[in-house]
């Protein structure tokens, strides 16, 4: 017993939970710098355009107003499901799982609404840095978040089937980093390309 | 961190549901672009904050965890501070950007460029 926790002790010094956890922040922080190396180059284009159009001229604030809104309602759906498998609740946790899948994949249906949109109004990836950069940033986003519903969807079907207890919620928890990391990076693009 | 307190989850998507409607209120503020682009900035930060502490839990994990998830956000400021001398706009340039696809806002920027425009330095090695 003594020798085997030597090999790999059973706890982390980071996250006593679980290793599948600091595994998830390791790939969040990661993550982070790659939005943030897509932000930064965002910033240089358009500080060094010479026309670059106020986004809220070209950009309809109104809708994206909403979908923010829409994901962090789903943020906090993913922390209800989470509270009730703590509490052993498996039907709980699979009735918000199912809700927080409902608003991502609301949001992506905005997402598809607006960008349709502005294709029919003349937008084009390659027209102007200001598109290549919008797209290319909330196509990064809008990956994620394609990425996390099938994740959270797959984590509500395994919960049907009676996967996750009170015991075992760890899995739980790690989704949920993923998806309001997703939700967080939403709020800063929110913020840098649509109002500022 | 499995045995704190469960924050009010629903007081903290009041806020961030708040933030967001001062954030799009703020664009319609009739202040300096500069002062409203720091207003945005931190009401984005503390939205961003909030998620992290309370939907992450960072608030009730190890210090050492936050500030490991805290790293990205000064890497990616130093690189945006270190992109800012490529980044300073040339008046010379406008000349040979694209048509702007905004006249309304390329008119701010649009002073008539310089006489002649020297040929570019040739470049040390």
């Amino acid at each position: 017993m003594n020798d085997a926790l030597a090999i790999e002790p059973a706890e982390t010094p980071l996250t006593p939970e679980s290793w599948g956890k600091l595994g998830m922040w390791i790939f969040l922080v990661g993550d982070a710098m790659s939005f943030g190396g897509l932000l930064a180059a965002y910033a240089a284009y358009r500080s060094s355009s010479p026309d670059w159009p106020l986004p809220s001229s070209k950009l309809g604030i109104g809708l994206t107003a909403v979908m923010t809104f829409i994901l962090i309602c789903s943020s906090v759906s993913m922390v209800k499901g989470l509270s009730a498998i703590k509490r052993g609740d498996q039907k709980g946790l699979v009735r918000w799982l199912a809700l927080t899948v409902i608003f991502g994949t609301f949001f992506l249906g905005c997402q598809a609404y607006e960008w349709t949109h502005l294709f029919e109004h003349g937008a084009q990836y390659t027209g102007h840095l200001f598109w290549t950069t919008f797209f290319t940033l909330t196509g990064f986003h809008g990956m994620h978040v394609t990425g996390g519903v099938i994740y959270l969807a797959v984590m509500a079907v395994l919960g049907a089937r009676g996967k996750f207890t009170q015991a075992n919620h760890n899995p739980i928890e790690i989704a949920g980093l993923y998806w309001h990391f997703v939700d967080l990076v939403w709020i800063l693009i929110f913020t840098f390309v649509y109002l500022i | 961190m499995s045995d704190h307190k469960e924050p009010n989850y629903i007081a903290i998507w009041g806020w961030l549901l708040l933030l967001t409607i001062t954030e799009v209120a703020t664009t319609r503020l009739p202040i300096p672009r500069l002062t409203m682009a720091i207003l945005l900035v931190g009401q984005a930060m503390t939205k961003a904050l909030l998620v992290a502490m309370y939907f992450m839990h960072l608030k009730y994990e190890k210090k050492v965890l936050g500030m490991i998830a805290f790293t990205p956000l000064v890497l990616c400021v130093f690189l945006s501070v270190m992109l800012l001398p490529d980044s300073k706009h040339d008046p010379n340039a406008a000349s040979q950007g694209p048509p702007a696809s905004a006249p309304a806002e390329g008119a701010e920027h649009g002073e008539a460029p310089a006489a002649e425009t020297p040929a570019p330095a040739p470049e040390g090695h």
